[in-house]
């Protein structure tokens, strides 16, 4: 199993995501680096946190066309699996391999705190070890994390399951008071179609140790491991969903 | 072609990107709250955006403005929550 870390100009949550999957997980991992054109070899990629290229224009909008970003697109295309974190999210977005746009928080504040959020769909690469309506408490750290799709986006997104992750109270509630940015639908992360690319604000690779107060993060890379190895090639969202199908002994919900 | 439509000028374009109608304002928003709170209660809505200078070589207006629009498609504009609006000076205004 072997991960590779996209590092662009400005990504600070890189190394984080690296000591996640590498020293606490024990997994194969390399930074690729944005002007990179090969994915060389990796399984799961994950873009990570940041503020890639300052933020500039608009956050992901000038790292999405990273030469990085053609082989990430070849990947994600090929059913592999794919992980945005933060701006990795956003950088996805601009990409157009996921749909919807940030805008700034509605506080207009940066939120750097520990929230929850529900897991509402397990049959995806970084969700299959997950209960659906499991909590998971994981980190924020963004200014621009407000989730908006116009209304015909945003209904087609919640009809076919792709909305993953959704911002919760202890409740296990998708309440406003529980939503830290003013995200329709308390949306915190979302898949494509096909379901093989996920993204999320919520940093879960710095939730993989329980001195960093929560060891929630893991299942999303424990997931990937295991959709992986079960299905001998890193492809996901197939018609058949047959993977997932074969997944099932990993889900108690299924 | 005539000659004057071959010949490469330099042409200033202006992009104006805001936020559609349909897509809430925060930064604006908060704008306006401001502004009522300095006293100026004639303001009824405040929307933010972003301006944008394109010094570009091309043989006419109409070069610069196709080719200002496809910049802000592409790049300057986010269409899922952005419109834009491209101005550029006409031939005879340059002249």
């Amino acid at each position: 199993m072997k991960f590779a870390v996209v590092v662009f100009p400005g990504s600070n949550c890189d190394h984080d995501a690296y000591h996640a999957v590498k020293h606490v997980l024990g997994h194969d991992a390399n930074f690729l680096w944005h002007k990179d054109t090969s994915l060389k070899g990796a399984d799961a990629v994950i873009l990570p946190g940041g503020f890639s290229y300052g933020d500039y224009l608009r956050t992901g909008a000038v790292a999405r066309f990273s030469p990085v970003m053609k082989a990430v697109a070849e990947l994600a295309a090929d059913g592999g699996a794919v992980l945005g974190v933060c701006n990795g999210f956003q950088i996805l977005q601009e990409a157009g391999l996921l749909e919807g746009a940030m805008l700034r928080n509605q506080s207009l504040k940066f939120r750097c705190e520990h929230v929850r959020v529900s897991v509402e769909q397990t049959d995806t690469p970084f969700t299959n070890l997950c209960r659906t309506g499991q909590v998971l408490k994981m980190p924020i750290a963004h200014g621009e994390g407000n989730f908006y799709a116009p209304p015909e986006v945003l209904e087609r997104l919640e009809r076919n399951r792709q909305v993953v992750f959704r911002y919760v109270d202890a409740d296990g509630e998708p309440r406003a008071a529980a939503n830290p940015n003013g995200s329709l639908h308390n949306i915190a992360g979302i898949c494509n179609e096909a379901r093989n690319v996920v993204a999320l604000m919520p940093h879960p690779e710095r939730a993989c140790e329980s001195a960093l107060g929560s060891a929630d993060g893991r299942l999303l890379f424990d997931s990937v491991v295991a959709a992986i190895r079960l299905a001998g090639r890193p492809a996901f969202g197939e018609p058949s969903g047959s993977l997932m199908a074969n997944a099932g002994f990993l889900n108690p919900d299924s | 072609m005539s000659d004057t439509a071959a010949t490469v000028t330099t042409i200033t374009a202006k992009v104006f990107v805001t936020l559609k109608p349909s897509v809430f304002d925060p930064q604006g928003n908060t704008i306006g709250e401001a502004l009522l709170s300095m006293g100026y209660g004639a303001v009824e809505d405040v929307r933010q955006g972003k301006y944008f200078e394109l010094t570009v070589r091309a043989g006419s207006s109409d070069e610069a403005r196709r080719l200002a629009e496809e910049i802000a498609d592409r790049l300057l504009a986010n269409p899922v929550i952005e419109s834009y609006r491209v101005e550029v000076a006409s031939d005879k205004d340059a002249a």
